[in-house]
């Protein structure tokens, strides 16, 4: 992984503008994904804008606020979820260490080999059997060798903390499984694939309190291998699981927009925004 | 933090190495793939487009001609005399129409209304009738019409086409209309019966309202396919070459003047036939799309 900020040295500028309005205190260590006035629209009317921050290596990263505020909207756009959608157009720019996420040269389906997805809902494909999920990110990538797909299969399992209760029944179909074990089983899927970055969205909300624990102590220990990008709407999650946090509301004409970003701890200790003091206090939202 | 990102040797960013490998070296034949896949939905939808625009074109190239004031506000007149149009035939259609849409209309959106709440037997059962009576070729509902309302109630008339053409329309009407009230989303059905609202006023008043876009859009459609049946007509209408508003009596229909003046051996009668199936066409034409515009509307306007 190369550091994507020191790569892109026009950018740093932008950042600094940005870092008076938003960002209470950028990560220096190393950055994996930078966004940079990030805009998404869908058919001319903007959902989310001027977003602009950092991800940093092996941190997780929480997108936080009210419904509307645009935290999927914007997850969804790093790794191009968008294409797929007619109507939707993203501006700004998002790079994936030296590579233009939407640079016309980038493949969308290679990008996302890079950086996975965990969506709200389990849904784990019906037909294939438990292994068959787990592997099914690198079929579609054209991976054959059977001792590199047992391997995958073994580790993201185990990461995923779901080996030991599936390893005598791997042919099962993957709807024998619970909700959140079905959740973790994405979980393997999208990390068996070995991205560089994991979106999360939401990933607990169909989920009973219980497996929710468990996730997101999976999501803790994920950090060694993965970056993480999560959108939940629950606060004290986004205080237990993440690093760093950036909170969107939505502004006056409906587009959410980036209010906060900085370490999880100062964004909810002191917030540089009052509005962002309000919403970590529960006082709206 | 930085462990992950120090090689050598660890298996996960070995992993890594190895599927995005994998990936790059597959893309070449994925992408491959890709296009032929698209090349070949293209060609499938040339082939299915190319008869419909060179039908349209040549009926228009052919029929246009035919039109003018007289086409649309006069009757058919014999071969051999001057003038002459269509009124007739455009009146018998309407007519016919309007009596199997008054008909199937309430029925088939009832069944489907039934279909969409019920999950018995009895709805089965219907169901399975609705299907069987889609795949009767319409020459045996022809047939039926003769048999059963030509033979016992006074010969030839409107009724009895309209009898045909509403046969041919139930089961589209009452299948679209079950799709249409499945899509109404089962929480609003829940939140109006919590409420304490009998199902028939759920029906009444979520079901159907939420439903009624798709609900037009299939009956629009139903119209639009008894429009141009021809085949149940040429049993039970007979034909008639002067204009007749009663549908007790035999009537004219477009499908049936198109029928019979395309097979004869008088240019300007041939010419007639044209310019009815342009007419009959744009008819069934605007209705299709029309339901889709309105419907989108309808939807957007909810919204």
């Amino acid at each position: 992984m190369t550091d994507a900020r020191s790569r892109i040295p026009h950018l740093e500028e932008s950042l600094t503008v940005r870092a008076e309005q938003a960002i209470i205190e950028p990560p220096t260590g190393e950055v994996v994904m930078t966004l940079r006035d990030v805009a998404v629209a869908f058919s001319g009317r903007t959902a989310v804008r001027d977003v602009t921050f950092d991800v940093a290596a092996g941190e997780v990263t929480a997108l936080i606020g009210p419904s509307g505020s645009g935290k999927t909207t914007l997850l969804r756009a790093l790794n191009r979820m968008h294409d797929t959608v007619r109507t939707a157009s993203v501006t700004g720019a998002i790079h994936l260490g030296d590579l233009d996420v939407y640079g016309p040269d980038t493949d969308a389906t290679l990008l996302r080999s890079r950086v996975g997805m965990v969506f709200q809902r389990p849904n784990p494909f019906p037909t294939m059997s438990i292994y068959d999920n787990a592997v099914s990110g690198l079929r579609f990538n054209g991976v054959r060798k059977k001792a590199l797909l047992d391997e995958a299969a073994e580790s993201s399992l185990i990461a995923a903390a779901l080996w030991d209760s599936v390893k005598d029944r791997l042919k099962a179909h993957g709807s024998t499984l619970s909700g959140g074990e079905q959740q973790r089983l994405c979980i393997a899927r999208a990390l068996a694939v070995e991205p560089e970055v994991l979106l999360m969205d939401e990933p607990t909300s169909a989920l009973d309190p219980i497996a929710t624990k468990r996730i997101e102590e999976l999501v803790g220990e994920l950090k060694d291998r993965v970056t993480i990008v999560i959108v939940t709407h629950n606060m004290q999650q986004a205080m237990r699981v993440s690093d760093r946090c950036a909170f969107l509301l939505m502004g006056d004409d409906k587009a959410g927009e980036l209010i906060e970003f900085g370490p999880t701890a100062k964004v909810f200790s002191e917030p540089k925004d009052p509005r962002t003091l309000d919403y970590v206090n529960g006082r709206f939202g | 933090m930085t462990a992950v990102l120090d090689p050598p040797a660890d298996p996960v960013v070995e992993r890594r190495r190895a599927v995005q490998a994998a990936a790059a070296s597959s893309l070449g034949r994925r992408k491959v793939a890709s296009t032929v896949a698209l090349g070949i939905c293209w060609l499938f939808l040339a082939i299915a487009i190319i008869p419909l625009v060179a039908v349209i074109a040549y009926v228009i190239a052919k029929g246009l001609p035919a039109w003018n004031r007289d086409f649309f506000t006069h009757s058919t007149v014999p071969e051999g005399y001057p003038g002459g149009g269509v009124w007739n035939a455009i009146v018998g259609t309407a007519v016919i129409t309007a009596v199997a849409t008054a008909v199937a209309v309430p029925v088939g959106l009832t069944c489907g209304l039934f279909l969409a709440e019920s999950d018995g037997r009895a709805a089965a059962t219907l169901r399975f009738t609705a299907d069987v009576m889609t795949g009767i070729p319409s020459i045996i509902v022809g047939i039926f019409g003769y048999i059963a309302i030509v033979r016992n109630f006074g010969g030839y008339s409107g009724f009895a086409g309209a009898f045909a053409i509403g046969f041919i329309m139930l089961p589209v009407i009452t299948r679209a209309g079950e799709t249409a009230f499945r899509g109404v989303p089962r929480s609003l059905n829940e939140a109006a019966l919590a409420l304490g609202a009998r199902r028939s006023t759920v029906a009444r008043k979520v079901v159907v309202p939420t439903a009624l876009p798709g609900v037009i859009t299939g009956v629009l459609l139903a119209v639009a396919r008894g429009l141009g049946e021809t085949a149940p007509l040429l049993l039970t209408i007979f034909g008639n070459q002067y204009l007749q508003w009663n549908p007790a009596k035999s009537m004219e229909a477009l499908p049936i003047l198109i029928y019979n003046y395309s097979n004869q051996p008088y240019a300007d009668l041939v010419q007639v036939a044209w310019g009815a199936a342009l007419l009959l066409m744009t008819v069934v034409l605007v209705l299709s799309i029309g339901s889709r515009v309105l419907a989108a509307y309808l939807r957007k306007e909810r919204r």
